[in-house]
C-alpha cells in the first residue's frame, strides 16, 4: 500500500520529524483559508501540491493543458486559483502514464527559504536482511540517476535491526552529509525519527526528498522533511489499523481491488492475451512465454495455490472486464489441487459469462484425465494445451488469426 | 545422501492441528515422510491420527524433540505468530525449520534472521512449498517432504532443483519425472525479500552432494541473489545447471505476487540475471518449457 505525501508527513510527525506547516484540502475555498491562515502566521510563500500516488508531479502536465502539478504561490488568491486549477483534474506524469491520475486533494504548505536540498531514504537492504539508511548531498533530483553516475555520493548505512537507529550513526551520517554545528544534533535526531517511522510503521520504504536546509524563523538553519514519500508492507498492515485506514481506494485500480476481494492477485497490463494461473511464479512465468511466442499478456492473475471454484468464476469475470483482451490462457499446476474442479469451474464460468473469446486451457496435475475429461465433455470450444509451450503457442495463433 | 532432509529425517509439524497445517501432515504421512510429532500450544498431550497414524501432539517444541527426536520442522503457523513459530524451533536446537506461511511482515522476519545469527538451525522459506526428498516407492513414496509440495510428482534421482516459486517448481520436477529422470533434492527458497536460505545456499549443497549430478536453478525478478549464485558458480561450479528466470515481461516497480518480485531502481531486472547466469556458463531456458531439456542437454 502506498501513502499520499500528506499521509507519509503525518507518520513522520508523529516520530518528531520536522515538516514544513501544511494542510491537505479538498476545495478551492478550504486551501485559499489555510493560506490565509499560514500568511497570518507569518510565512512568506506557499505551494501548492497535488496528492497523487505517482512522481514527477511538479514537472507533470493536467490534461485540461494547466502546467505542473506542484506550483508556488505569493498570494492567498493565488492558492485558491492554482488549486482549483487541480482539483477536479487528471495529472500525467512520467510515472502515471497516458491515463494520469485524477487529483482530489492538494496539500497547501509553507514553502520555505531553501539553502540547500539532501536526500533520505530508509529501506530494506535485501543483501543483508537489515534496514539500511541511505542519503546523498545531491538531494531534489532523481536518486537513480545520482546512484548510476556518482555512486560515491550514496551514503548507505547499514542498522542492527535488535538496537535500531544508533545515535552515533546519526552523527556519522550527518558528517558525510556535511551537517556540522547546531545541524548535526537535528540530523541525527530526524534520522532517527524517520527510522523510527520505517520500523514502527512496517513501511517498505520511507523516502524523504528533498530532506532541506532552511532558514529558520529565528534565523537559524533548520532541518526539514519538505517532501515525504512512503510504501506500507502489506504483510504488516493488520497491526496498524490507524494506517490502513489512510488506504485512498481512488489510486487503486478497481479491478484490483475487485480481484483482491477473492483473494486474487490481479495486475492489469497493456496486452490482449489474459493469463489465469495458480501461483506467482508460474504467472509470471506464462506471461513470459505468451511475449515468447509473439504475444502480449493482458494480466498478471495468480489464484493462488489452492484455487477454488468461485476464485475462477470470479477471475474469469475480473478478466472479461479488460475490454483490450481478444484470448484467453489457463494455466493449472494442480500440485494438490483436484484439477477437475477447476475444470468444473471454468465449465461453469464459461457458461455463466457467456464467454466468445478463445480460450485455451492447460491443465498438470492432480487428478487431470478427470479434468480433461469435463473439459472436453462441457461442449464448449476449450482449445486444450498439453505444455505450456504449446497452450501459448495456441493462444497467440488464436488471437492473431 | 540428498540435501537436508532424507527418508530417516523425524519431523515435527508447527500448527498440526490447523486446516492446512492438518491436511499437509495427512498427504506428508500417507507419503511415507517420518512425522513424528505436532506442535498446536494448549493441545499438548492430544493426538492426531490419520490412516492408522497416530502422532502425538505437544505444547512446545522442545518437549516434541525430547520425547520423539525431531530434527526438523515445517511451520504453517498463522503470519502474525510465525516468525515467533520460527524462534521457538531455532531454541529448541533443530537443525531445520521450513517455514511454508505466507504474509509474514518484513520486519518480524528482519528480527528473526538477525536472531539466529550463530545458531546451527537452517531456515528454508518463509513462503515457500518446502523441500521433498523423493523416496524410492511409486510415486516416489517413501520419501522426506516438508511442507505442501505434491509427492507423486517426484522421482528418486540425481537432479537437484532449486526454486523461489512453488508452482514452477513443481513445474521443473514434472518435467524431469515425464523424462524418466528423478531428483535429488528439490527445495523452494520462498518468493520472500527476507529468507532464511538463498540460491547460493542452496547451490553449495547440491555441489557438494555426491548423489546430485545436476542442477536447475529457478529465479526471479526482484533482489540480486541470483546473481550472486550465478558469480559463485562461475568460480567453483562443478556440475551442470541450468536456469530460468520469471518475470521479463513484468512492468518496473509492480509487485508480481510475491512480496520479493519486484524490479525497483532498476535492479532485480530478469535481463541482468539472466545474463549473469549466462556468463557463469549456466544453460538458459529461454521459456519455462525448456527447463528440463536444457539441463539435460547439457549431462
Amino acid at each position: 500500500m502506498n501513502l499520499h505525501e500528506y499521509q507519509a508527513k503525518q507518520l513522520l510527525q508523529r516520530h518528531g520529524v520536522a515538516v514544513p506547516a501544511s494542510e491537505v484540502c479538498e476545495t478551492p475555498e478550504a486551501a485559499r483559508a489555510v493560506a490565509d491562515k499560514l500568511f497570518a502566521a507569518g510565512e512568506k510563500l506557499m505551494v501548492v501540491k497535488s496528492q497523487i500516488h505517482a512522481g514527477g508531479r511538479g514537472k507533470g502536465t493536467f490534461k485540461s493543458g494547466f502546467q505542473g502539478g506542484v506550483k508556488l504561490c505569493k498570494s492567498a488568491q493565488d492558492v485558491e486559483d492554482k488549486a482549483r486549477a487541480m482539483l477536479g483534474q487528471v495529472l500525467v506524469t512520467k510515472q502515471t502514464g497516458p491515463d494520469g491520475r485524477l487529483v482530489r486533494k492538494v496539500l497547501v504548505a509553507a514553502a520555505p527559504d531553501i539553502r540547500k536540498e539532501l536526500y533520505l531514504a530508509v529501506l530494506l537492504d535485501r543483501a543483508t536482511g537489515r534496514p539500511m539508511v541511505m542519503a546523498s548531498t545531491e538531494g531534489g533530483v532523481d536518486i537513480e540517476e545520482v546512484a548510476a553516475s556518482t555512486p560515491e555520493k550514496i551514503i548507505k548505512e547499514s542498522i542492527d535491526p535488535s538496537l535500531g537507529f544508533q545515535a552515533w550513526q546519526g552523527r556519522k551520517i550527518a558528517a558525510a552529509l556535511g551537517l556540522r554545528g547546531e545541524l548535526m544534533g537535528q540530523a541525527t535526531k530526524l534520522l532517527k525519527g524517520v527510522y523510527d517511522t520505517w520500523w514502527a510503521s512496517d513501511a517498505s520504504l520511507v523516502e524523504v526528498n528533498p530532506l532541506c536546509i532552511i532558514d529558520g524563523r529565528d534565523g537559524k538553519p533548520q532541518l526539514v522533511a519538505v517532501d515525504a514519500k512512503m510504501s506500507l508492507d502489506d504483510n504488516g498492515l493488520f497491526r496498524h489499523a490507524d494506517i490502513l485506514a489512510m488506504r485512498d481506494l481512488g489510486e487503486e485500480a478497481p479491478l484490483e481491488i475487485e480481484a483482491g476481494k477473492f483473494s486474487l492477485n490481479y495486475i492489469k497490463l497493456d496486452g490482449s492475451i489474459a493469463c489465469l494461473v495458480n501461483g506467482a511464479g508460474l504467472a509470471m512465468a506464462t506471461m513470459d512465454i505468451i511475449k515468447h511466442f509473439g504475444g502480449e499478456p493482458a494480466n498478471f492473475l495468480d489464484v493462488g495455490g489452492g484455487a477454488s471454484k468461485d476464485q475462477v468464476a470470479a477471475a474469469f469475470r475480473i478478466i472479461l472486464a479488460d475490454p483490450s483482451v481478444r484470448g484467453i490462457l489457463v494455466n493449472i499446476f494442480g500440485g494438490i489441487m483436484d484439477c477437475n474442479v477447476i475444470a468444473t469451474g471454468i465449465v461453469e464460468a464459461v457458461r455463466e459469462t457467456g464467454l466468445k473469446l478463445p480460450l485455451v486451457v492447460r491443465l498438470e496435475g492432480n487428478n487431470v484425465a478427470a479434468g480433461k475429461k469435463t473439459l472436453a465433455e462441457s461442449g464448449l470450444t476449450i482449445i486444450g494445451g498439453d505444455t505450456m509451450a504449446d497452450a501459448a503457442q495456441k493462444v497467440v495463433k488464436a488471437v492473431v488469426a | 545422501m540428498a540435501i537436508l532432509v532424507t527418508p530417516q529425517t523425524k519431523v515435527l509439524i508447527q500448527g498440526i492441528t490447523g486446516s492446512f497445517g492438518a491436511r499437509h501432515a495427512q498427504l506428508s504421512l500417507s507419503y511415507g515422510t517420518q512425522v513424528v510429532a505436532g506442535v498446536t500450544p494448549g493441545k499438548g498431550g492430544q493426538t492426531f491420527r490419520h490412516e492408522s497414524f497416530e502422532v502425538p501432539i505437544f505444547d512446545t517444541i522442545a518437549e516434541a524433540v525430547k520425547a520423539t527426536g525431531a530434527t526438523a520442522s515445517a511451520v504453517f503457523v498463522p503470519p502474525p505468530f510465525a516468525a515467533d513459530a520460527i524462534l521457538e524451533g531455532v531454541d529448541a536446537g533443530l537443525d531445520l525449520v521450513v517455514a511454508i506461511t505466507e504474509g509474514i511482515p518484513v520486519v518480524d522476519m528482519v528480527r528473526a534472521r538477525h536472531a539466529m545469527r550463530g545458531s546451527k538451525t537452517r531456515l528454508i522459506g518463509p513462503n515457500c512449498p518446502g523441500v521433498v526428498t523423493p523416496g524410492e516407492g511409486p510415486d516416489s513414496k517413501g520419501g522426506c517432504r516438508i511442507g505442501i509440495s505434491p509427492g507423486y510428482i517426484h522421482r528418486k534421482g540425481n537432479i537437484g532443483v532449486v526454486s523461489r516459486s512453488g508452482t514452477l517448481t513443481y513445474e521443473a520436477v514434472w518435467q524431469l519425472t515425464c523424462r524418466g529422470v528423478g531428483q535429488s533434492t528439490c527445495v523452494g527458497i520462498g518468493g520472500d525479500p527476507v529468507n532464511g536460505t538463498s540460491h547460493l545456499d542452496v547451490i553449495k549443497m547440491f555441489m557438494a552432494d555426491p548423489e546430485t549430478h545436476g542442477i536447475i536453478m529457478i529465479g526471479e525478478i526482484g533482489g540480486s541473489a541470483e546473481e550472486e549464485a550465478a558469480a559463485w558458480i562461475k568460480e567453483h561450479g562443478t556440475k551442470p545447471v541450468a536456469g530460468f528466470i520469471a518475470g521479463a515481461t513484468a512492468p518496473p516497480g509492480r509487485r508480481m505476487g510475491h512480496a520479493g518480485a519486484i524490479i525497483s531502481g532498476g535492479k532485480g531486472t530478469a535481463e541482468a540475471k539472466i545474463t549473469a547466469f549466462r556468463e557463469a556458463g549456466i544453460g538458459i531456458a529461454t521459456t519455462p518449457s525448456d527447463m528440463a531439456d536444457t539441463l539435460l542437454k547439457m549431462m
